[in-house]
């Protein structure tokens, strides 16, 4: 099986200039290689730089050293070294991310934010947006709600919202940063059922979860990182 | 390989012993939108005059890719060809809407202008066109005949809007196209300039201080600070992880309501 | 009348006759551009003519016979005073019929009766840029000229037809020239625009406080400016000249009371005056 990500010696310090030039490490030398099919979990401390390496992954965050090679359109793409363009190509069809908090755009409806990543790959509107509500219906966003900004929408609700977005597309990698962080325990459930489908469908997933429960449903793999 | 829509190359402006702007260098990518961002006196505006053929660089080059023939020198190419250029392929948005406007004549003119200005010559036709764009920004079609004066400022912005997307440019440069409106009108002009970038595909370079105006419109930005380019990236990237001193200054002074 | 003496052939000097003529040629030369020249203080004031006057002054020779018009009128004080200025000045030979006339001062008309080939009708102007009520500055409006970037000026038809359902500029309707140069064809209305048309005469017209020259040589084409879907039109009247009976010659309104009545007539005089001479001798 061929990996989706493979990520070569890479290293990581925040250097703070506001705060007089002070330099705090987050991960040094770190490799990882995730097949499609697999859900690694980046687990350690408080600290460790899990969530840097997940926005690493993504583009999000600019690593000091090393390399973020991305499978991606039959090539392999190093985000850390790619054009702003080619990042986003990668996270318009191949990657997608689930934060922890929801970006929410004014004016724009809960339906069409979830529909958008499909919409951006060329899908119908109509197809987009009955992927979207099927999604938002499993995750219990109330029906009356789908045509509103989801702005003023609870905590809860926003993060599901997210997660809707995140799962709409099917990309082949997916990154998750505690998904569940804000959920009940029957929306917990719907969110373990989606990874699990993703990984049925040959998803590379990497995620960072808090919950233990959460975790040990849906790893097939653990990552360490020590802090 | 396709080729980028406009090509700068150490594009310096000085005035006198003081910079405007200096060794500025970059790629635009047809639909690509990017932010230019820094205080005021950063050079961004001068960089953005530059860019729209509006100022002649003191050194380096503006490259534009003109339809059928490739990247060419903007400011080598001949005036008529640069006009027709302005006027058709590109948009320029100003922050104050009245210096992109004629106040003297109505709405649907005002839109109509570059339809006539390229040899529209159906008054049936133009009227029509413009009142489709007006339209497409939000303003009631019984506005159409109405002078801009007696407009809000979100009306008169979208209006500029209307007039420079009319002719559907590749390019459009606007220079702090939300400064000086209402949150909520600031608000309802982002979404609308965000959904017409996205369905034209339209490249654009947004000059504007605010951070929030370019996490929303930019996919990638170029930091400014005394004329030079400190920091440039994707934009979430230069937001959310700032590497120089400056962006890092930027970010966290920024209040958050 | 007699030649007054002290002043030079046509009051101007010859070197400054010269000057203008050079600058009449190079009108000719590029039909509906404006030359600039080195305008003079004239015995009258700006807005009376002293664009034309220079013009007249510049091309009338010792044979030619001058008419002037103010309106379509013969006889009015401006008329009258430039007719009388030339006859002084230049001891040439006057008259008020347009046939009779190698040389035509005119303000705001055309004459009615076709002209012919070998007249001049020197038109006196205000304002000659086609494209000022759009862009004040004269260094752009320049611009605009060289490149022909005229797309604008059809702004102001739009906002016309916009307003009140058809093009309302009645008066210094702007044409092309040659298919080339916007011009402004000084306040004449839009009525006599069709005759500048492959006129047979050479147009000449001379603006003096804006010292601007341009010129549409013989047989050349004049267009005004319109939309495909609202074509130029002329004016028209649903009556006849109460005095001649014209139908075919653009009516001034007289107000001949203060009840309200009023009457049209003709504004050419001379063609008028005429018309009603030739009924009077075949009664």
């Amino acid at each position: 099986m061929t990996a989706m990500i493979r990520v070569e010696t890479l290293s990581k310090t925040y250097v703070l200039h506001t705060q007089g030039g002070v330099s705090i490490p987050v991960f040094a030398d770190a490799d990882l290689e995730v097949a499609g099919g697999e859900c690694v979990t980046l687990h350690g401390p408080s600290g460790s730089g899990k969530s840097t390496l997940l926005r690493c992954l993504y583009g999000n965050c600019k690593p000091d050293a090393g390399a973020i090679r991305v499978r991606h359109d039959g090539a392999e793409v190093d985000i850390a070294a790619a054009d702003p363009r080619d990042v986003l190509a990668v996270r318009k069809h191949t990657m997608g991310y689930v934060s922890q908090f929801l970006r929410a755009i004014p004016r724009v409806p809960a339906l069409d934010v979830v529909a958008e990543p499909l919409r951006a790959v060329g899908v119908p509107a109509e197809t987009a947006r009955g992927r979207a509500a099927e999604l938002l219906a499993r995750l219990r966003i109330p029906e009356r709600l789908w045509a509103l900004a989801p702005a003023t929408f609870s905590g809860g609700e926003q993060q599901r919202v997210n997660i809707a977005r995140g799962f709409a597309a099917g990309h082949p990698i997916l990154l998750l940063d505690e998904p569940t962080a804000s959920l009940d325990a029957r929306n917990r459930a719907v969110v373990i059922e989606l990874i699990e489908e993703a990984k049925a469908a040959g998803t590379a997933l990497v995620g960072v979860f808090h919950d233990d429960e959460v975790r040990e449903a849906v790893s097939t793999r653990i990552f360490s990182m020590l802090g | 390989m396709s080729a980028p829509l406009l090509r700068v190359k150490d594009l310096t402006r000085l005035y006198g012993a003081r910079v405007g702007c200096r060794d500025v260098s970059f790629d635009l990518w047809p639909g690509e939108v990017m932010g230019i961002v820094g205080e005021s006196g950063s050079g961004k505006t001068t960089l953005l005059s530059c860019l729209s053929a509006r100022l002649e660089p003191t050194a380096g080059s503006v490259q534009y890719d003109v339809r059928g023939q490739g990247l060419t020198d903007i400011y080598i190419m001949g005036e008529p060809r640069r006009r027709m250029l302005m006027r058709t392929d590109w948009g320029i948005v100003h922050q104050n809407p009245r210096d992109g406007l004629r106040m003297g004549v109505s709405a649907g003119a005002n839109v109509g202008e570059r339809l006539m200005a390229v040899g529209a010559r159906h008054y049936g036709d133009i009227r029509a066109r413009a009142d489709e764009w007006l339209g497409k920004v939000e303003i009631e079609s019984e506005r159409l005949d109405d002078l801009p004066l007696t407009f809000s400022g979100g009306m008169l912005q979208r209006l500029q809007i209307a007039r420079n997307l009319v002719t559907h440019p590749r390019l459009v440069f606007m220079d702090e196209p939300t400064g000086g409106l209402d949150v909520s009108v600031q608000a309802r002009l982002l979404d609308l300039l965000r959904r017409l970038v996205t369905d034209l595909n339209l490249a654009a370079i947004i000059v504007t201080h605010d951070l929030a105006v370019a996490r929303l419109l930019a996919h990638r930005l170029m930091v400014m600070k005394n004329g030079e380019v400190v920091e440039s990236g994707l934009t979430d990237q230069v937001l959310d992880d700032p590497h120089h001193p400056y962006t890092q200054l930027l970010v966290s002074s920024v209040l958050m309501p | 009348m007699t030649h007054a003496t002290g002043y030079n052939f046509a009051y101007l000097d010859e070197q400054t006759k010269r000057m203008i003529r050079r600058a009449i040629l190079k009108a000719v030369a590029i039909p509906g551009y404006q030359v600039p020249f080195g305008s003079r203080e004239m015995p009258l004031p700006y807005g009376w003519g002293t664009g034309g006057i220079q013009v007249t002054a510049a091309v009338i020779g010792a044979d030619d016979t001058l008419k002037v018009i103010d309106q379509g009128a013969d006889d009015t004080t401006n008329a009258v005073s430039i007719r009388r200025f030339f006859a002084r000045t230049a001891g040439i030979a006057t008259t008020e019929r347009t046939e009779a006339a190698t040389i035509i001062q005119t303000r705001h008309r055309i004459p009615e009766t076709p002209l012919a080939e070998g007249q001049i009708l020197v038109y006196q102007v205000p304002i000659p840029e086609p494209l000022r009520w759009l862009e004040p500055r004269e260094t752009e409006t320049r611009k605009m000229h060289a490149l022909a970037d005229y797309g604008v000026m059809h702004v102001k038809l739009y906002e016309d037809i916009a307003r009140f359902g058809r093009i309302a500029t009645t008066y210094d309707y702007p044409v092309l020239v040659n298919g080339r140069y916007l011009m402004r064809p000084s306040p004449i209305p839009k009525f006599d625009n069709p005759k500048m048309h492959m006129s047979p005469a050479l147009q000449l017209f001379g603006a003096g406080r804006e010292k601007r020259i341009y010129a549409v040589p013989p047989y050349t084409a004049v267009k005004s400016l319109d939309f495909d879907d609202h074509p130029f039109e002329v004016q028209a009247w649903d009556q006849a000249c109460a005095l001649c009976g014209a139908t075919d010659s653009f009516l001034d309104e007289v107000v001949t009371d203060d009840k309200g009545g009023r009457m049209y007539v003709c504004s050419d005089t001379d063609y008028c005056g005429r018309r009603r001479e030739a009924q009077e001798a075949a009664q």
